[in-house]
């Protein structure tokens, strides 16, 4: 056992990767199933804030844009759930956790979608808040992780342009274009700030995470990161973030901001924001009615089995 | 924070006073932008262009509609590789369906594919009923209207290829590889469903038997087609019946379906989905697919 963790730790010490085979001790694994797997549901729930919009998008290349970007993020479930069940765990059994709110996934998906705009906005803020969180992951110690963010994070960062160029064609648009961006914006902003997680000093899991290797900056690092890189953005698009607090500070060469409101962070994980019981209603939903067809899939697949055997 | 930040920061770099993007404003987006500059190709010796025009609108029009009820099933599909499959077969039918519309708008039908899309009321759709059925989350049902449509459009398309229309050609060039993968997805689901649980059977029997009557439909020749297809731009479809039964019959064999013997929907007073005549769904897709773009008439996304 000794020479096994001597082992697992010098890989960490030289920025080497984890693989499945290899042995790990067991919070490093229940870690990242928890953390693949939030990343995972992520994805999923994802879907229905921006798939609200697919059926009303206002043109048919931004239904196309939009519907390809939401198949996309199917996609990135599939690679997450395939990258969490080389621990050890089925996406069945992370599904039900799902579904019985056993297990999280990103908070900001308990927003709604209420304009067009949102559908830019969240490419641009929340998307670019994602990218921010994932292009370290990217170096993530456990290789499959590793392997599927190189992959997301690619396509995630075509999304978020292609939500920042709706928001250019908006705001290059009618008054009421501009405004419903503006509105957009306002109500995002917090909410993207809140992607990092809660601030360094009430973090508790951050150190262990980045000793193994998971995790490569702080929230506060990060949520800094992305404020300094989103105020040039919105100033291209001319429209105001939301903090009257927001200016640059010269000596620490970064922006200094007001913190969001870490009450209503707390009570949407704690289930009270506005889409929760929503999402997962509507994710339990589409799970319980498709067991039918799933069953099926099964029993058909028995069957061919047998009837191969027997020929054999 | 180095090493690690190429991705965000050619993001931020780019957002300079150059705020084009690598992707072009008109893009189709799903791969059928080489068939863009073929829109405003010259309409063929002896066609009239109104005909084409209409007859664009009939293929674009079911692409467009049958692509807006698989769209339907985002985020509500039994598993994810099926939530990759529906959204896929709906871009694939949103891309021919745009060239389409895109064509009929440069034959003098509109300024463009949206205005089509968006601007038309009811009566001007020409698509079939079998592409404006709603599923219901019934995915039994989405299948078996996949099944019908995809093996009777991919008839259709294979037969299109040679068309005097270079835009109808293309579309139907790449389309024929789309439907083929379609016709699969959709004929493997069927032998799945049929012969997987007896609950399953009964209910893929169940959407076959209520998606039938709208199959008729599918092979009434309209007079616009009549004179296309003499004009070497179009296919009468009659023709591509005994492909449709063929590939059925064997499909539902060996799904251990029954072919359903229900009569067929008829016209009213000879018209139907090609003369602009729908179901009662047809208003209600309409209505929710045109409802941002007619709050904001003039405005460019």
């Amino acid at each position: 056992m000794d020479g096994l963790e001597t082992q697992f730790d010098e890989t960490i010490a030289a920025d080497q990767r984890i693989e499945p085979r290899d042995w790990m001790p067991e919070a490093y694994r229940k870690t990242l199933i928890r953390q693949i797997a939030q990343h995972a549901h992520s994805e999923i729930i994802g879907m229905q804030p921006e798939g609200n919009w697919i059926l009303r998008a206002p043109s048919l290349r931004r239904k196309a844009i939009l519907l390809a970007k939401v198949q996309d993020e199917a996609g990135h479930g599939m690679y997450l759930y395939a990258a969490a069940e080389t621990l050890g765990v089925d996406r069945e059994e992370l599904t039900e956790k799902l579904i019985e709110s056993k297990q999280k996934y990103s908070s900001i998906f308990n927003y709604p979608t209420l304009t067009y705009a949102d559908i830019g906005v969240i490419g641009w803020l929340v998307d670019g808040a994602a990218i921010c969180n994932q292009v370290p992951l990217c170096r993530c110690s456990y290789g499959p992780y590793a392997r599927a963010m190189i992959r997301i994070c690619k396509e995630e960062s075509f999304h978020q342009r292609q939500g920042y160029e709706l928001l250019l064609a908006m705001v290059n648009g009618t008054d009421a274009q501009r405004e419903m961006v503006q509105e957009s914006t306002n109500r995002w902003w917090w909410p993207s700030l809140m992607m990092f997680g809660p601030p360094d000093a009430d973090s508790p899991n951050t150190q262990q995470s980045m000793a193994w290797g998971i995790k490569r900056h702080t929230n506060d690092e990060l949520r800094q990161r992305f404020v300094d890189m989103t105020v040039p953005q919105a100033a291209a698009l001319g429209i105001t973030l939301p903090d009257p607090g927001l200016v640059w500070n010269e000596e620490r060469s970064a922006h200094d901001y007001t913190e969001p409101d870490w009450t209503e962070f707390k009570a949407v994980i704690a289930g009270s924001g506005p889409c929760n019981a929503q999402r997962i209603a509507h994710r339990r939903r589409a799970h319980e009615s498709g067991s039918w067809v799933r069953e099926a899939a099964v029993a058909y697949a028995e069957k061919q089995a047998a009837k191969q055997e027997a020929a054999a | 924070m180095s090493g690690d930040e190429n991705v965000y920061d050619s993001l931020t770099e780019e957002h300079g006073a150059d705020t084009q993007w690598a992707y072009g404003h008109g893009a189709f987006g799903s791969g059928i932008e080489d068939v863009e500059a073929e829109i405003a190709s010259p309409v063929p010796d002896g066609v009239d262009p109104s005909d084409l025009a209409q007859y664009c609108l009939m293929l674009g029009d079911d692409a467009l509609i049958c692509s807006h009820r698989l769209s339907e099933w985002v985020s509500n599909a039994p598993e994810l590789e099926e939530e990759v499959a529906l959204a896929n077969t709906a871009l694939d039918l949103l891309g021919q369906g745009r060239v389409l519309l895109a064509r009929a708008a440069h034959l003098g039908a509109a300024a463009d594919e949206d205005v089509l899309a968006y601007q038309r009321g009811e009566a001007e759709f020409r698509n079939v009923a079998l592409a404006e059925l709603g599923d219901d989350l019934d995915f039994g049902r989405a299948i078996a209207r996949l099944l019908l449509f995809s093996t009777w459009r991919l008839a259709l398309l294979s037969r299109l290829t040679g068309s005097r229309d270079p835009v109808v050609a293309a579309v139907a060039g790449k389309g024929v590889k789309e439907l083929t993968y379609h016709r699969d997805y959709a004929a493997r689901w069927t032998l799945r469903l049929g012969d997987g649980t007896a609950q399953s059977h009964d209910r893929i029997q169940a959407a076959l038997d209520a998606v039938w009557p709208y199959v008729d439909e599918l092979f009434r020749t309209s007079d616009v087609e009549r004179r296309l297809v003499g004009a070497g731009v179009a296919v009468d479809p009659a023709e591509t019946r005994a492909e449709f039964d063929e590939v059925l019959d064997q499909v539902l064999a060996a799904a251990t379906l029954t072919r359903p013997q229900r009569p067929g929907i008829g016209t009213i007073g000879g018209r139907g989905g090609r003369q602009g005549l729908h179901t009662e769904k047809l208003g209600h897709v309409l209505a929710e697919m045109q409802s941002l773009a007619r709050q904001h008439p003039g405005a460019t996304w």
